[in-house]
């Protein structure tokens, strides 16, 4: 790691400061700072706050705030007493829709609908691909090439076209089931890529030396393995959430979503059913989907914080790029004090 | 009363596409250690050392042969049991930690698992008595070993080896990762634990000058086949396989000791003159 750093250091800095030696030791220094500064929990390198990481987190979180926080101080999303159609006013902040149901009061049910279905989705997804990647990986095997059949199965089958096929058959379809539905056909890929990570960590030292100290296979696998997964575990299970939620949307807006149920799918379902776009109610199809936008952005965020420190190839970039941008303020800065050295000399 | 290698053969297959082809990694080693002796097992990267380390642990089966510590058959009995009796001291001090635990954890696990320790009072004070034994201060119990320098890691290694109470240690070139300035010490600390202990110890290097100064008995390795074996300095002043004369001819000349390298080249370069 270090040695990957301070070799990062020496190929860029020469490259923009050419011949600089003071440069390159400055920088090496720069890294030792940084890395001190580098925030750990438990062991685990935390994502490094930066702007990208901070809207991410801004967004996700008002969001989920919202869900849970919005009813309290919106009115009933059933309450159709409200004339209907009515554009965005101060009574109605988002108008109301074609029953005349409020529809600010809808999207903070949707909001909570559709984060709820994510999750569990997301949470299940997860789940299953630690029990199908990690167990394989770690026991290798006859019971490796068992599950990656099944994995390889799912992995071929088309997520989408399978859950409009499940969905379609069931008569009654609550937010649960969909849940379900979503979580059990996408969980694939996430299998494959932690199938690998346990082949490699399982030929760690530590792990020998676990076993070595007498440890029994699950106690490797849940102590010793599973937490230098935590932040990969994390990625994964955000990217679950944000297509749990975008698929979610997909199924209902083709009326397949979960019925007498409200979350953003099924109120663009309804708006473009009653023919919202042509009318010109705006406020009815705007703000769901632009919150469906608004939170698969700021998940994806804040997975690309989680991937800058566990992608080894973009660990470094952002410090190789700081060294870089260092490097040429001090040789400005030098530059700036040689010319000024050479007037006061000419003097 | 030792550990006995017997005949131990390790074999293994290769798959590449359709055919598969079978590579020996140990061919036929016999070997026995008593307590309170050091067996040097020298040879280059891939000569089987590192195996032969992994079946005496029970990390790989061997194909052909048995391991026997103490009378008690390697496949035979609790697994724990037969681990009570044999620890190991891995290459790598950076991998043989894991980063996610303490300090403190990786000393802990193995004083429960083998019933050292019965409260959580006795569990600290064992493994803060364990980290003094390796020289290094208790209260390290708390730190993650990112925090430690590769040294104090091989310590720490070192310290959840004797956990346990084992009789023999396998020392998988314990210091050749370690900075040339602290190896010494290390080495003078397993040195001073196999005294305490009365501990057997195989000590696996490719470093004959330190296989000489620690240990009783060297054997040599190459390709699988244990080409050479005896007394430490029998083997070292009157080599008699060409593989270890290679290996001692390898190894930097006692004489240009001291010199600068362009001194050296002169000389070099003024008998060739001559």
């Amino acid at each position: 790691m270090s040695d990957k750093q301070a070799t990062i250091d020496l190929e860029l800095a020469p490259a923009t400061a050419p011949g600089q030696v003071t440069i390159t030791d400055q920088t090496v220094d720069e890294t030792a700072v940084r890395r001190s500064k580098r925030r750990q929990f438990l062991g685990i390198d935390l994502p490094r706050m930066d702007v990208k990481l901070g809207l991410g987190i801004f967004l996700t979180l008002s969001i989920v705030l919202f869900a849970v926080f919005g009813r309290y101080f919106t009115q009933d999303p059933r309450n159709y007493d409200n004339p209907t159609f009515s554009p965005p006013s101060a009574e109605h902040l988002l108008g109301t829709n074609n029953l005349g149901a409020d529809v600010l009061a809808q999207m903070a049910e949707g909001a909570r609908g559709s984060l709820m279905v994510g999750v569990t989705a997301g949470f299940i997804a997860v789940v299953l691909s630690l029990l199908f990647g990690i167990v394989a990986g770690y026991l290798g095997g006859f019971v490796d090439e068992i599950l990656s059949l099944i994995t390889n199965i799912m992995l071929v089958i088309p997520g989408l076209p399978l859950v409009i096929v499940i969905a379609s058959y069931m008569e009654t379809r609550s937010m649960w089931i969909i849940a379900l539905v979503l979580g059990f056909t996408s969980w694939a890929g996430s299998a494959v890529v932690l199938r690998l990570q346990a082949k490699s960590l399982r030929t760690r030292d530590y792990v020998a030396a676990a076993k070595v100290a007498g440890e029994r296979t699950h106690r490797i696998i849940l102590v010793e393995i599973l937490p230098n997964l935590l932040p990969l575990l994390a990625a994964m299970f955000l990217s679950a959430v944000v297509l749990a939620i975008l698929s979610e949307a997909g199924l209902s807006f083709l009326g397949l979503g979960p019925s007498g149920a409200i979350t953003w799918g099924t109120m663009l379902n309804q708006a473009s059913q009653h023919n919202a776009f042509h009318v010109g109610a705006w406020w009815w199809f705007l703000p769901p989907g632009a919150l469906i936008a608004l939170l698969g952005c700021g998940l994806s965020l804040i997975n690309f914080s989680i991937d800058e420190t566990i992608n080894p190839k973009l660990r470094s970039a952002p410090e190789a790029v700081r060294a870089v941008r260092k490097a040429e303020k001090i040789a400005r800065r030098n530059q700036r004090a040689k010319a000024a050295q050479r007037k006061v000399v000419k003097r | 009363m030792s550990l006995e290698v017997d005949h131990v053969t390790k074999r293994f297959k290769i798959r590449k596409g359709f055919r598969s082809s079978e590579l020996v990694a140990v061919n036929d080693v016999s070997f026995s250690i008593q307590p309170g002796q050091t067996v040097a097992l020298v040879g280059e990267s891939g000569s089987g050392k590192s195996t032969i380390a992994k079946m005496i642990l029970r990390l790989e089966q061997p194909t052909l042969g048995s391991i026997k510590i103490d009378g008690i058959d390697s496949r035979e009995g609790g697994m724990r049991n037969y681990r009570r009796l044999v620890q190991m001291v891995f290459q790598d001090p950076f991998a043989s930690l894991n980063p996610y635990h303490s300090i403190g954890h990786h000393i802990e696990r193995p004083l429960r698992l083998h019933k050292k320790v019965s409260s959580k009072q006795e569990t600290r004070e064992r493994v803060a008595e364990l980290l003094q034994r390796v020289n290094l201060d208790p209260d390290m119990a708390d730190r993650r070993p990112h925090e430690l320098s590769g040294g104090q890691r091989q310590r720490v290694a070192i310290a959840r080896a004797l956990a346990p109470g084992a009789r023999y240690l396998i020392a998988d070139e314990p210091v050749s990762m370690l900075d040339v300035s602290i190896r010494l010490s290390v080495l003078n600390l397993l040195a001073r634990l196999q005294r305490e202990e009365n501990l057997g110890v195989l000590y696996i290097t490719h470093d004959l000058a330190t296989a000489r100064h620690f240990s009783d008995e060297i054997m040599v390795m190459y390709k699988g086949d244990v080409v050479e074996r005896g007394a430490s300095d029998d083997v070292i002043l009157n080599p008699q396989h060409e593989y270890t004369k290679t290996l001692l001819d390898a190894a930097p000349e006692p004489a240009n000791h001291g010199k600068l390298r362009q001194e050296v080249r002169d000389e070099h370069l003024a008998s060739q003159a001559k």
